[in-house]
């Protein structure tokens, strides 16, 4: 499955990479990424496991430190922020986890009104109820708010994890393996609602994975990361028209075996 | 740090290997200083999670309540059985009563029910905040702009410090009912005179320092456990070595801590 068009504003960068990288003791995973995100763009990294491309959101989000490099996050560098600036940056930014990370203990509606009643509390008791319902709607899952997260199966909390990273209306999603250990079609649901945020939402995008479906279906602009580097970039086909083994072998493993 | 040696020199090789376990175990000991401290800064830095202070305590507390009973109904009771014996020798049972309190008051109350706190409490934060780590759901809270540190750490350290003293003075009264059922089993004892014996032996001092005991156990099962918790490795293995560390570490710290405490008193009582 081909991606729609999308509203892309090319003069406007959300997120713009130089000279990024981050090393893990003698090990250097990050060898100098440049990148740039533009408004309203969902932009997919491919690459394989242990790569480097969720230590790459991690450090948009500020999770990890980058050894080296200037990480511009909505105007900001993220290496300079104080801590209290980086969380009201935080604010602009969704991250969906491989694992979704809902919190266990708490029921799917807790899980949604945990960052409203720390970020939004000016809301009342309605105005939280009301749009619960409307991010719990956008995912079609309105039924499950007083399930518990195990409850849920792979795909559920998939996307309760999303519809929590949606409630503060962020501007940046960041996806980690959003169809990650997911059936097929369950993955095609996935990939459809990461284009649904797009539009709706009006979000720019950036989507970690090495399922080639998922690009192909997600990716406005793909980019691939070989030796800590992004070597290729461009669309679907640009991307894997190339003669490089690595890159055949990845769209071999994921279209042909 | 040394680097690795060139070529398979004995002496050398055993200084590396010394001198990494140092590396680590500074390293190790400041982690726990930083978390120490971040826990008092953080404990007077806005916002304060009411809330799951509040359910924190209910775990803690409340929910400790039954284990609590039955281990402290059947102290009392044993204990008392089992020091008629060498008082009968002296012909001094009447002195069960007192005897009971003292142990109780200044010792075995305060430290069983820290004992139980680690096992219970203790394991049960260090598992949950290891699994959070593991699964990633306290760097959710930190992407989303929420303190993990203050919403997971400081309410539950305050809540054990809080709740271990609570269920100590719980403790001791439902021990010292024990050590009653048991004295008027045998001696034919009446509630009112057993308990006025009971609180004839012990003195404030006894009272004030098992409190105060009871919130430096407290405090150790909490930051333990969440220390535990809140550093926990990768995987299912380090959920696991996180709980049980929680429980040996507080356990052997608690000791320490009565050990030490034994001593302050003795040295405020002899002044």
């Amino acid at each position: 499955m081909k991606k729609e068009y999308s509203r892309i504003d090319k003069e406007k960068k959300v997120i713009s990479i130089r000279g990024l990288k981050k090393s893990f003791d003698e090990f250097e995973v990050l060898r100098g990424v440049d990148l740039d995100l533009f408004q309203g763009e969902n932009l997919v990294v491919l690459g394989r496991s242990g790569t480097g491309k969720s230590v790459l959101i991690k450090i948009i989000s500020g999770l990890l430190q980058a050894d080296e490099g200037d990480v511009m996050v909505l105007g900001s560098d993220i290496n300079r922020l104080t801590p209290k600036e980086l969380d009201a940056l935080r604010l602009k930014i969704g991250f969906s986890f491989q694992n979704s990370a809902l919190y266990d203990s708490m029921t799917v509606r807790e899980n949604l009104e945990f960052p409203l009643e720390r970020h939004a509390k000016e809301l009342t008791k309605n105005d939280r109820n009301r749009i619960i319902e409307l991010v719990l709607d956008a995912v079609g899952l309105s039924q499950s708010i007083n399930q518990m997260p195990s409850e849920l199966s792979g795909g559920q909390r998939k996307r309760i994890g999303i519809a929590r990273t949606l409630i503060l209306k962020p501007a940046i999603m960041l996806y980690d393996e959003p169809t990650a250990g997911l059936d097929p079609i369950t993955s095609i649901e996935i990939n459809k609602l990461i284009n649904d945020v797009q539009r709706r939402f009006n979000t720019s995008s950036i989507i970690i994975t090495h399922d080639l479906t998922c690009a192909r279906a997600t990716g406005d602009r793909i980019v691939m990361l070989l030796d800590g580097k992004f070597k290729r970039q461009g669309t679907f086909e640009e991307v894997f028209n190339s003669e490089d083994e690595r890159v055949r072998a990845f769209y071999n493993y994921n279209f042909i075996d | 740090m040394l680097s690795k040696p060139d070529k398979p020199d004995g002496t050398r090789e055993r200084k590396y290997v010394l001198t990494r376990r140092l590396d680590r175990l500074f390293l190790e000991l400041h982690r726990v200083f930083a978390f120490n401290i971040r826990f008092f800064k953080e404990l007077v830095v806005p916002p304060f999670e009411f809330k799951e202070f509040i359910k924190q305590c209910f775990e803690a507390g409340v929910k400790s309540l039954p284990l609590i009973s039955l281990t402290g109904f059947i102290i009392g009771i044993v204990f008392t059985n089992q020091s008629r014996p060498s008082l009968a020798e002296f012909g001094a049972t009447s002195w069960l009563p007192a005897l009971i309190s003292i142990a109780i008051v200044r010792a075995l109350a305060p430290l069983v029910t820290a004992l139980i706190a680690a096992g219970r409490v203790g394991s049960s934060i260090g598992a949950e905040l290891g699994s959070m780590r593991v699964t990633e759901q306290i760097d959710a809270m930190e992407v989303s702009a929420t303190n993990p540190f203050n919403f997971l750490v400081v309410t539950r350290v305050l809540a054990t410090t809080l709740m271990i003293p609570t269920l100590a003075m719980y403790t001791t009264l439902i021990a010292l009912l024990g050590g009653y059922v048991n004295v008027s089993q045998m001696e034919q004892t009446s509630f009112a005179t057993y308990f006025s014996q009971v609180f004839g032996a012990i003195t404030f001092l006894d009272v004030f320092s098992a409190i105060i005991k009871s919130f430096v156990f407290g405090f150790t099962i909490g930051m333990v456990g969440c220390y535990k918790g809140y550093h926990s490795s990768k995987g299912t293995e380090g959920v696991g070595k996180a709980a049980n560390s929680s429980v040996v570490t507080a356990m052997f710290l608690i000791f320490i801590e009565e050990l030490i405490a034994l001593q302050i008193i003795n040295a405020i009582r002899a002044t």
